[in-house]
């Protein structure tokens, strides 16, 4: 048995290899129908789509990691496209050229409250991060109903979300890769990334092992936030324009993209690689779903009967207990 | 089988014609057998062929290191797992359990090491909860508490309230709970899996006082300890597993411990503590110390004071506040009043992070491995390196190689065995997951080192070389808290023991002072001998 | 003497959620022009035993450690299914309610099925099979209508003699006709240990998938019904993913603040129904307030994570770290 061998047993698991199939088969499936299916152009315009919802299945797994949960994403996402539309309206061109920051603060800055709230104040996150979402909705409606916002992303937003400037590849493709690349990073290589996990095993182990868990989960909660918000400002981007409830279609496709691919909803157990797989197999399957022309209806059945048979084949849990 | 009236002590015996004539059977045949049951967990053969049988009306003691055997076959009895091959015979007849409630309803009732108790319900609940008194179809709670109150008078614990939830309970109640549960369901065999580890030493009297009546009644008992003095006081027959083979059965006291103990671990029985060193610290600066250390109500003016080099033990029955103690010099308690130092500097301990970061490092090995402990999902590599992080990364990125290096150490220091660094750790025998514990915390080269009742369910061999390291630790210059519920342990180990009663240090006994009868009286908080002598019997050590 | 105490610890979340909706009630009441009467309380019964209902269904799954993000969805496929059957003469009337209760019956036996045979976990089972269920509704109701007897609803959404709200008297009969029953079955107990520690339970020999898969589908059937309360609120059907996922947000929402423990074992269904009495009030506040409704969904989002926060006061209490992870 070589070093090789170990590593490849390592980074092989179920969940990616069979959502990996999936993939090639719905492709494979598709192509019959279309011959567009297998062109270049329809797989780069996927995976530029698929990168909005990558984006968010990111921050949702390193919450999911670490045994939390954060439903506050629909609003959120809102929330990040109208500040960065709303930031070139307050203050101008010094607005127009902070947009994309200031949006993605405003979301850290919900991700730092629930990250008090579940953390230090330990409201269970389920129901902390939904009395945020209802809140940072209030404050977006309050702030859209007493005057008429700036709601046009702006240049940079919009280049951001549709524009190929290198190498014929989307920018929110490649943004999207970078992110994943210092994920991946980060889960594998740091010790913040051995923390999550541990913490999603047993955070009073962790504690007992002298780590600052409430940190750690205080940081997961502002990447999540982050992360949400950045979504947002690239749909904003995509859309050329911010409106209510933007983020609503989101947030359980990111918890379904990161449990497609294979990461434990209880936390501790995960890879990103699945959560890559997961995203590229939602996105795929409702892009082929409406090109198919199949009505809202049937969608939505296939979309709940594909995960539950996807996870019956590997997201089973252990036999008995004890 | 839950009639109040069943439950009274003495209805047992007539309890039914049908019990009866099988326990009179039972005289000629055994009431439980197996034979040639074998099981295998992934790669490893955890029984193989084992013939085994009991009687009614004996206790039957099983012994063994773990790992060799016994909880396998229990949990096969039992129910829990299936058996790969081989068959088992209840009172004659063939009998397949596919799981528990199949073996419950057939008459075997198990107390096992991990609690079988639902925390947010009642004692009554819990007592009742397969098949509770019903009127008209709904759970009659007033009946339920009888026959609680029975089942709890039964086993001795008749100060336990039926209505209390199991959460609101110490730890050796729990276990009371959980006897009185088993014996309310009239078992014909009863299998006790360390289950009086985590009791008092009046609880294990009573329980004792309950087992050697149920023996009399006619049940046949199995009965899993460590304790050595327990088996020699309750058991009738023993037999000894060792690596997943039924070695020997003999009955009991027809064995020398030595003998015994060689079967068990299948070589020569060595000396079981490291000699200490005559050494004179009392110029030396302690590594810790504490001034009049108070937590809630659990600890009351402790002060103590350990030196580098020094095997300081924490004495006393169960629950005195030796527990509280090692949580408060670990940062885990808040409100702690007192003053404590480091190195003769007062430091400020407001959680495990800060302790182990203050001065010299302070460790803390938990009670509970599985659930303080570790991580057990997690692989045996992660585990290790865990506490100890900082010390092979730079800027919070972990290097590999130093990482490989600090496992590959602590593997061969301690000895740790195992299949890959990269399994998890929860697939290691108890033994080997204690020591992944102890190593985690030792790449950190800690200068204060507190154990919280470290061999807890270990078996024998590996207790050894926990004896050895520590007296090892001690000498390359660590200061050592250990707290221990073995008192041969504290006798064996420690180079003073601080006896602890109602959260004060009583006495604190140095030297050739620390005896068993010194310990026990101390414990009681006894100060003459003879009293001490005359409860040597009762506290059943 | 002292089991008078645990039993009051047993029921202080239950308590504590009906003083909050008191509270609530009293402030909402004495800034109601005119007092409280029939019609008032007619209007406010209306309103909040829908969500009351749905959130007993959550309270079931979740006193197992589990959940059901389906229930809002079972909640709209009812309404969909009765605006379709609960129609025409008194036969067929019947018919069709026992067709939409069955319908909630077959979904959370669905649920229950998928969870314990295919060993899912339950938040993301019913998650998917919401999306279905939420398919079928769809398919059921292109477009929002239909019809019901509204002899029935009115009777249902009325007053009985005396004033009282009848809405009010169902409620009362779905606690009496399933919720007691459960709670002092041997199923309900069961399902109580499983959340206490499924381990534990299974040791103690409870069949741990019947309890399971009775807890689903009784959580599936009380969906069902608070669907076909409010065809009789709205006399039609609107297959709303919107509808869906608000009730299943705030039926958690007032599981929590009924005081039940989302990690199981421990709450009881009465809590849940002042907890949704409570959040429906806290949005009729507003409006007696005489805020601009543009600040609602803000008041109602502050309120909520106020009183989820206030938990936090135990922690002031808590001595030893560790049992804050426990």
């Amino acid at each position: 048995m070589s070093e090789l061998v170990m590593q490849l047993r390592r980074h092989t698991n179920p969940a990616v290899l069979t959502a990996s199939g999936c993939i090639v088969a719905l492709l494979i499936a598709g192509s019959f129908y279309s011959a567009n299916f297998l062109s270049p152009n329809y797989l780069l315009q996927q995976l530029q789509v698929a990168s909005f919802l990558g984006i968010i299945a990111t921050g949702a797994m390193i919450v999911i990691l670490l045994g939390h949960i954060d439903l506050s994403v629909p609003w959120v996402v809102t929330l990040g496209g109208m500040m960065a539309t709303a930031a070139a309206g307050w203050w101008g061109d010094l607005g127009a050229a902070l947009a994309i920051p200031f949006g993605v603060a405003c979301g850290a800055l919900v991700g730092l409250i629930n990250g008090i709230g579940t953390a230090y104040l330990r409201v269970p996150s389920m129901i902390f991060t939904l009395g945020m979402n209802a809140v940072v909705q209030g404050l977006v409606v309050v702030h859209t109903g007493g005057f008429a916002p700036q709601d046009r992303a702006t240049e940079a937003m919009h280049d951001l979300a549709t524009e190929r400037t290198f190498f014929g590849l989307p920018n929110a493709l490649l943004l999207w890769a970078v992110l994943s690349a210092a994920m991946i990073f980060l889960l594998t290589r740091t010790t913040l990334g051995r923390k999550i996990y541990a913490i999603g095993n047993r955070e009073k182990a962790a504690y007992l092992s002298g780590i600052n868990t409430r940190a750690v989960t205080l940081i997961c909660f502002v990447i999540s936030g982050a992360m949400s918000a950045l979504a947002g400002v690239l749909l904003a981007g995509y859309a050329t324009k911010a409106y209510q409830a933007m983020g609503d279609a989101y947030l359980l496709p990111a918890i379904a993209a990161v449990v497609l691919g294979g990461t434990n909803i209880l936390g501790g157990k995960g890879t990103y690689a699945g959560t890559i797989v997961g995203t590229i197999l939602i996105t795929l399957l409702s892009s082929i779903l409406s090109v198919m022309q199949i009505e809202e209806m049937g969608r939505q059945i296939i979309y709940g009967a594909v995960i539950i048979v996807m996870l019956l084949t590997y997201g089973r849990g252990a036999k008995t207990q004890g | 089988m839950m009639r109040a009236g069943a439950l009274a002590p003495v209805s047992f015996g007539s309890c039914s014609a049908i019990l009866g004539a099988r326990f009179m059977q039972a005289v000629s045949g055994p009431v439980l057998e197996t034979i040639g049951v074998s099981k295998r967990f992934g790669g490893v053969q955890a029984l193989s062929n084992v013939d085994f049988a009991c009687r009614s009306g004996r206790i039957h003691a099983l012994l063994g290191e773990n790992g060799a055997g016994k909880s396998t076959l229990i949990k096969i009895i039992a129910g829990v797992v299936q058996r790969d091959a081989g068959r088992m015979l209840l009172g004659g007849e063939e009998v397949v359990f596919a799981t528990p409630r199949e073996a419950s309803a057939a008459g075997i009732g198990c107390i096992f090491q991990e609690l079988s108790l639902m925390p947010h319900l009642s004692v009554a609940d819990n007592i009742c909860i397969t098949d509770p008194p019903r009127r008209w179809g709904f759970i009659d709670g007033r009946a339920q508490r009888h026959i609680a109150a029975d089942a709890l008078a039964r086993a001795g614990a008749e100060d336990i309230n039926p209505s209390a939830p199991v959460s609101s309970l110490p730890l050796s109640r729990r276990q009371m709970v959980e006897i009185a549960k088993s014996l309310a369901r009239d078992p014909k065999l009863l299998i006790l899996d360390e289950a009086t580890s985590a009791l008092t030493a009046a609880d294990v009297t009573r329980v004792f006082k309950v087992l050697k009546r149920l023996r009399e009644e006619g049940l046949a008992i199995i009965y899993i300890s460590h304790r050595m003095s327990e088996i020699a006081e309750l058991a009738d027959d023993c037999s000894v597993f060792r690596n997943g083979q039924h070695v020997a059965t003999f009955p009991a006291g027809t064995k020398s411990n030595t003998e015994v103990v060689e079967m068990m671990i299948g070589r020569e029985y060595s000396h079981a503590f490291p000699p200490k060193p005559k050494r004179d610290l009392r110029g030396v600066q302690p590594a810790l110390e504490t001034r009049g250390l108070s937590w809630e109500s659990a600890l009351r003016d402790v002060s103590i004071a350990v030196r580098p080099g020094e095997i300081l033990g924490l004495g006393g029955l169960d629950g005195q506040g030796q527990m509280e103690m090692l949580l408060a010099l670990f940062g885990a308690l808040s409100g702690v009043g007192g003053e404590t130092l480091v190195e003769g500097r007062p430091v400020t301990l407001a959680s495990p992070q800060s302790a182990k970061a203050c001065g010299i490092g302070i460790a803390l090995i938990p009670e509970d491995r599985k659930t303080d402990g570790l991580m057990l999902p997690m692989s045996v590599r992660d585990n290790l390196t865990f506490a100890a992080l900082d010390s092979i990364s730079t800027a919070g990125i972990v290097s590999s190689r130093a990482e490989n290096a600090a496992v590959a150490d602590m593997v061969k220091l301690l000895g740790i065995r195992m299949g890959a660094a990269d399994d998890a750790v929860g697939t290691l025998s108890g033994g080997n997951q204690q020591k992944v514990v102890i190593a985690k915390w030792l790449l950190n080269k800690p200068g204060i080192i507190l154990l919280n009742d470290p061999t807890r369910g270990i078996d024998v061999a590996t207790k050894q070389e926990l004896y050895q390291l520590l007296r090892r630790l001690a000498d390359e210059g660590a200061a050592i808290i250990l707290y221990s519920t073995d008192y041969y342990e504290l006798i064996g180990c420690c180079d003073r023991v601080a006896v602890f009663y109602d959260g004060q240090i009583v006495r604190l006994l140095e030297g050739d002072q620390i005896t068993e009868r010194a310990l026990i009286a101390s414990a009681l908080n006894i100060s003459t001998a003879d009293q001490g002598d005359v409860l040597l019997g009762e506290a059943s050590l | 003497m002292s089991r008078l105490r645990y039993q009051l610890l047993e029921h202080r979340g239950t308590l504590l959620a009906a003083a909050v909706f008191a509270a609530l009630f009293l402030v909402y009441i004495s800034n109601y022009a005119t007092g409280l009467n029939a019609a008032v309380a007619t209007t406010v019964a209306n309103k909040g035993v829908l969500l009351a209902i749905v959130a007993m269904a959550q309270t079931l799954p979740i006193l197992t450690a589990g959940l059901d993000l389906s229930v809002g969805m079972v909640f709209v496929l009812a309404n969909c299914l009765a605006s379709e059957l609960v129609v025409g003469g008194p036969l067929q009337t019947a018919f069709g309610i026992v067709v939409v209760l069955g319908a909630g019956l077959a979904c959370g036996l669905l649920n229950g099925l998928i969870i314990v045979y295919g060993r899912l976990q339950p938040i993301i089972t019913t998650l998917a099979t919401g999306a279905i269920y939420y398919g079928l509704a769809l398919w059921l109701r292109p477009v929002p209508g239909g019809d019901i007897n509204s002899d029935l609803a009115d009777a249902v959404t009325g007053q009985l003699p005396g004033g009282i709200p009848a809405m009010l008297a169902v409620l009362m009969a779905v606690v009496l006709l399933v919720w007691v029953p459960f709670r002092n079955s041997v199923t309900g107990r069961a399902a109580l240990a499983i959340g206490s520690s499924e381990t534990a339970a299974y040791m103690s020999g409870i069949p741990i998938a019947r309890v399971k898969i009775v807890t689903y589908a009784l959580s599936g059937l009380l969906a069902a019904i608070a669907g076909l309360l409010l065809t009789f609120v709205t006399y039609s059907g609107e297959a709303s993913s919107s509808i869906g996922g608000t009730y299943t947000l705030n039926s958690i929402a007032a599981v929590v603040i009924g005081g039940t423990s989302l990690m199981g074992g421990y709450g009881s269904a009465i809590g849940s129904i002042f907890g949704a009495f409570a959040l429906r009030t806290i949005g009729d506040l507003l409006f007696v307030l005489d805020l601009d409704p543009l600040w609602q969904p803000l008041f109602q989002g502050m309120i909520l994570l106020v009183a989820v926060s206030l938990s936090a006061l135990r922690l002031l209490k808590i001595r030893n770290r560790l049992d804050l992870f426990s």
